[in-house]
């Protein structure tokens, strides 16, 4: 039971170069792996590819092995891929349905396209809605929420189809501060949880250094570096890979290049 | 609010009913009713038509209290309404009794009639179809439209046409705020404005076509592909009063577009 990719390469129809190349990854149910890396690094492809949605709905060529639970993704119908993975993007506003009043419904319409009996869709949204924590917000318009808000419904709209996994694309890119710990509090809640797999794509490294158990950091289509969060986090080639590292080890490298000592009782007073 | 509690079946805010005969009535019922009203302000001949069409919709908008809506509509409507008025006014072909003279342009008498009364058959058809959108919520229409047995995917175009126009609006608005903040100058006089429109529409054609990859993907990611029927959270009351009222709606059409047909309404 895991999404596992081996030796993948994935090309978008049309382009002149493979989008992924040998990429080797697993994700374990109730693990959290998180992913990084620059622009145009492949991120949102391999979301596409881990959740079976390339070559399935965009197209493209995928060479080598991507499968969920033992079956290969390329054998899995595009309606029975919600039930294994839950995808999020990053704008919330693309995410819902603009066919619902409330969130309630918004929530439900996941569960209610399966054709499931009202009680159990009235069962599923409330148990999402509390799980991310949004009880509160069930009898507003999804169409007036803030960004936070917004990306907080479609995580629950997702987690009512009770996936596996989830495949979270950079879903706190476009949310400010507020938002992005609205968001970051929700995933880790989701995570202790639900013992679902998470696959979470981050330009944030804050939000992966608090949840990832995990992280890959991709450059040009290929895993650079790989291995537990906090080795991934602190290693010193991430910055030439684009990728910011979380403030406390900034502050923790900068204290220490100064000739300072770095007191462990503020490593963990920072966390 | 005890009915939302969990466990406690539908809250009460999703089995919701709007108050009111109209705006209570069954949306297919509304679109029947709006159906016969834009047939009759076109099909029937003369003044009678729009102006009896006028008259139900400015009567129905003010019993549901969406007369203000209305206006806001009609207003939207009126630089077409206005633009045909003077086109007819001064270029209805075979025109010939001129109402005054300005050079080469000469306004007629029945180029005013005519353009009068196609304004009036224009502001009865936007009017008509307005309040069914004014007084149907989006989801209610796309419930009843499932029940009788239209298509996910037909239903899901239907839903997103209406919602189209707010999420443009708002998006052109978003995409106006970042041009001035880069200096672009898009307010003063007309040809300022018009100017502002060219890098204005390909953000705006080309985000909303993105949008759509991203909101297909998002939907196939809530199983909106899922075959079998979708299950109705709401279904919009049928009453008997909507089924005679829809009937006669349809009887009425048949019977308007009859008689025009065979020549029995002038």
């Amino acid at each position: 039971m895991a999404i596992e990719l081996s030796a993948v390469r994935y090309r978008y129809a049309g382009a002149s170069r493979p989008a992924l190349q040998s990429v080797d990854l697993r994700l374990d149910p109730g693990r959290v792996l998180g992913v990084a890396g620059a622009n145009e690094s492949g991120k949102t492809t391999l979301c596409l590819v881990a959740g079976g949605f390339a070559p399935g709905v965009v197209g493209g060529r995928l060479e080598g092995s991507a499968r969920i639970d033992g079956a290969e993704t390329t054998s899995i119908p595009a309606h029975a891929l919600a039930l294994h993975c839950g995808l999020l993007f990053q704008n919330p506003a693309t995410q819902l349905s603009n066919t619902t009043a409330t969130v309630f419904e918004e929530v439900g319409f996941g569960p209610c396209n399966l054709g499931l009996a009202v009680s159990e869709v009235i069962e599923r949204v409330w148990w999402a809605l509390k799980t991310v924590g949004i009880e509160d917000l069930a009898p507003r318009d999804p169409a007036r929420l803030s960004g936070g808000q917004g990306q907080l419904v479609a995580l629950a709209s997702v987690l009512a189809l009770r996936p596996r996994y989830l495949i979270l694309d950079e879903p706190t890119s476009e949310l400010d501060p507020a938002g992005t710990a609205l968001v970051g509090e929700a995933l880790a809640r989701v995570a202790a949880e639900t013992g679902a797999g998470i696959l979470l794509v981050e330009h944030k490294t804050e939000v992966l250094a608090r949840i990832a158990d995990e992280v890959v950091v991709l450059r040009e289509g290929s895993v650079a570096l790989a291995g537990p969060a906090a080795a991934v986090l602190a290693d010193s080639i991430l910055a030439e890979l684009g990728v910011e590292p979380p403030a406390r080890v900034a502050l923790e490298r900068d204290v220490r290049a100064a000739g300072l000592d770095w007191p462990a009782a503020l490593a963990e007073g920072i966390g | 609010m005890a009915s939302s509690a969990p466990g406690a079946g539908l809250p009460e805010y999703v089995t919701r009913r709007a108050g009111g005969f109209y705006r209570s009535a069954n949306p297919s019922t509304k679109l029947a009713i709006a159906a016969l009203e834009v047939v009759a302000a076109f099909v029937v001949p003369g003044w009678p038509g729009p102006l009896l069409v006028l008259g139900a919709v400015l009567a129905t908008a003010a019993a549901a209290r969406r007369l203000r809506g209305l206006g806001v509509i009609a207003l939207a409507a009126s630089p077409i309404v206005g633009s045909i008025l003077l086109v007819n006014l001064f270029l209805l072909p075979g025109a010939s009794d001129p109402i005054a003279r300005f050079g080469p342009l000469a306004p007629t008498w029945s180029g005013l009639w005519f353009g009068l009364q196609t304004a009036a058959r224009l502001f009865a058809f936007s009017a008509a179809i307005a309040l069914v959108y004014l007084t149907t919520a989006v989801d209610d229409l796309l419930a009843d439209l499932a029940r009788r047995g239209l298509g996910r995917r037909a239903i899901f175009v239907v839903g997103a046409a209406v919602q189209m126009v707010p999420r443009t609006i708002e998006r052109a608005g978003e995409i106006v705020d970042a041009q001035r903040a880069r200096g672009m100058d898009t307010e003063g006089r007309f040809w300022q404005r018009a100017r502002g429109i060219v890098p204005l529409a390909a953000p705006v054609v080309f985000g909303a076509l993105t949008e759509v990859e991203e909101r297909t993907m998002a939907l196939d990611a809530r199983a909106f592909s899922a075959p079998g029927r979708q299950t109705l959270l709401r279904v919009p009351a049928d009453r008997a009063p909507d089924r005679v009222l829809r009937w006669a709606a349809v009887l009425a059409v048949v019977a308007i577009v009859g008689l025009r047909v065979a020549g029995r309404l002038g």
